[in-house]
């Protein structure tokens, strides 16, 4: 059995523009929280990216992360979302 | 690892295909409650209720925000009010205030809605059980959250025929008392056969006799979700069909699952079962009648709408019940009429009737629901509707239901407005033809032989 570990899925969907990585990027940094893997593709002129991102040494609470990136990402106009990993696990794996 | 394709898919289910958990339902045992007391019993009831679930609101958003899935309802089920107020209550009126405790602790704790003022009598009815069921007007009309069912039939009991008749009565009592609001308390009240004792799903859910001291069930829903899937294989073979179904129900019920698992760790009551059901809601795109028109029919209740049924029923099973470490409740497909946008356009079309509707429930979940009839309707007559719907249960050893709309004041070409996730219906015309001399007899029809299956 896989370990449980604190793994959070943020997805990044919106217009694309310059920074929206970086953006991103410092805040989790700020608040000491690791990225584990990148991915992004542009569908349809649409900037699409996904981070799998560690918790476990946050110095913030899950909800009050996922609050400020959502106001994070209404500055860049970008949607950001953030969401536990098992649910995708779940529902994707066996 | 999970890659953004698989990331993007489920999140595209949430947003656009209207995947969400329907309902977390606690069911809590009420027989510690009894008293002879009156007063005593509704006291604690009320502790009881407020004190299992006074964190049932705060649990369920926090996993609504964590894996970003819509938990739609909160819902507690109790145990048969007919059982726990027994040995308290000397009239239907005395009853009726163990209705308003159940309403008034719902409301503490922020559940929708609170099943279980019910009565178990596929046999026959004791003293208590006759007096809940003539309560029933009493407490619907007064309280907001109260859902009440009752069980009148079981394959191995036969069909309590007396309780069916009373049950034509009392369904009439309840719309006139609501006649000023369409009749609206009806959709609190069902009717069963074989009733389920771990249903999550409103009217009808209780907590059953045979359960532990509370419980956590989890209804799972995603028509949306179905319909979008089978969109990419149109004019595949029936394999595909199947396959592109089964793969489908079991990601959807795997978030249920999650779900139910979260919930009942967060608020340290156990893991009941998932009900693997298909429940729509009016929202465009949420359908279960969209699904069958996808699979090829032009309106449901057309010619094969049973077929295609039968089909979709048995997928949604076959690729939850793999999905989910335990299976229960009503689990299959719900085609409740108001609550489906393609349902209602199919009445409106007129290609389906209450007929046909009759004949889809022998091969999915529940029954006759949410279904408006004219407000003029026989007590006998929809005593009728009711028999036939529990014999279907009875020699199928399936569930069924009823849950019948006689709108007091209104008649076929009127539509009713049922608000929000109830959606709106046109009234169905009923067969004008007499069932008095059958229903007046006295007496319950036996239980069905289990042999000879022809």
């Amino acid at each position: 059995m896989e370990q449980k570990s604190d793994k959070t899925i943020i997805t990044v969907v919106g217009k694309d523009t310059v920074g929206i990585i970086a953006k991103v990027c410092t805040y989790l940094s700020e608040h000491n929280i690791n990225v584990l893997d990148i991915s992004q593709t542009i569908v349809s002129g649409y900037f699409n990216m996904m981070m799998i991102v560690d918790m476990n040494h946050a110095k913030i609470s899950f909800l009050d992360c996922q609050k400020e990136l959502e106001v994070l990402g209404g500055q860049i106009g970008v949607s950001i979302k953030c969401q536990k990993e098992e649910i995708f696990e779940k529902m994707h794996r066996i | 690892m999970i890659n953004i394709f698989e990331v993007n898919e489920t999140n595209n289910m949430v947003e656009h295909e209207n995947l969400d958990v329907r309902t977390i339902t606690i069911g809590i045992s009420l027989l510690e409650c009894i008293d002879s007391d009156l007063e005593k019993l509704n006291e604690k009831i009320y502790r009881r209720i407020t004190t299992v679930a006074k964190d049932l609101e705060r649990v369920a958003g926090e996993i609504e925000s964590e894996y970003g899935i819509p938990i739609v309802n909160k819902r507690i089920a109790v145990t048969p009010i007919a059982l726990v107020g027994g040995a308290a209550c000397q009239s239907p009126e005395e009853f009726a205030t163990i209705a308003d405790t159940m309403d008034r602790a719902a409301e503490a704790v922020g559940a929708n809605l609170i099943g279980g003022y019910s009565a178990l009598v596929s046999k026959g009815m004791t003293r208590a059980d006759e007096m809940l069921i003539r309560s029933i007007p009493i407490a619907l009309c007064r309280t907001k959250r109260v859902c009440s069912s009752v069980n009148l039939a079981s394959t191995k009991t036969g069909i309590n025929m007396d309780a069916v008749r009373l049950m034509g009565e009392i369904l009439l009592e309840v719309a006139e008392n609501s006649k000023d609001r369409d009749s609206v308390d009806c959709m609190k009240l069902v009717v069963f056969c074989n009733a389920p004792d771990d249903n999550p799903f409103m009217a009808g859910a209780f907590h059953g006799v045979t359960e532990a001291d509370a419980v956590i069930n989890v209804g799972v829903s995603g028509p949306g979700v179905v319909k979008t899937a089978l969109e990419k294989v149109r004019g595949e073979s029936f394999e595909v069909l199947c396959e592109t179904i089964k793969k489908t129900a079991f990601k959807v019920t795997r978030v249920g699952q999650l779900v139910a698992q979260e919930a009942s760790r967060r608020l340290g009551i156990p893991f009941g079962i998932i009900d693997l059901s298909l429940a729509p809601t009016p929202a465009v795109g949420d359908s279960v009648a969209d699904i069958l028109c996808e699979i090829g029919l032009e309106y449901a209740g057309a010619p094969g709408t049973t077929a295609a049924l039968a089909l979709l029923n048995d997928q949604v099973k076959k690729g939850g019940v793999m999905a989910s470490s335990y299976v229960g409740g009503l689990s299959g497909a719900f085609i409740p009429v108001s609550e489906d946008q393609g349902m209602i356009d199919a009445v409106q079309a007129g290609a389906i009737t209450l007929e046909k509707l009759e004949a889809m429930t022998c091969v999915c979940s529940v029954g006759l629901d949410m279904i408006a009839i004219p407000g003029d309707t026989k007590a006998s007559a929809i005593s009728g509707m009711i028999a036939d719907e529990m014999a279907l249960g009875m020699v199928n050893q399936k569930t069924t239901a009823a849950r019948l709309i006689p709108v007091i004041g209104k008649g076929v070409g009127d539509t009713v407005e049922f608000g929000g996730l109830f959606g709106y219906a046109p009234i169905m015309p009923v067969n004008p033809y007499s069932c008095d001399a059958f229903i007046n007899r006295k007496g319950r029809i036996p239980a069905p032989i289990h042999s000879f299956k022809n």
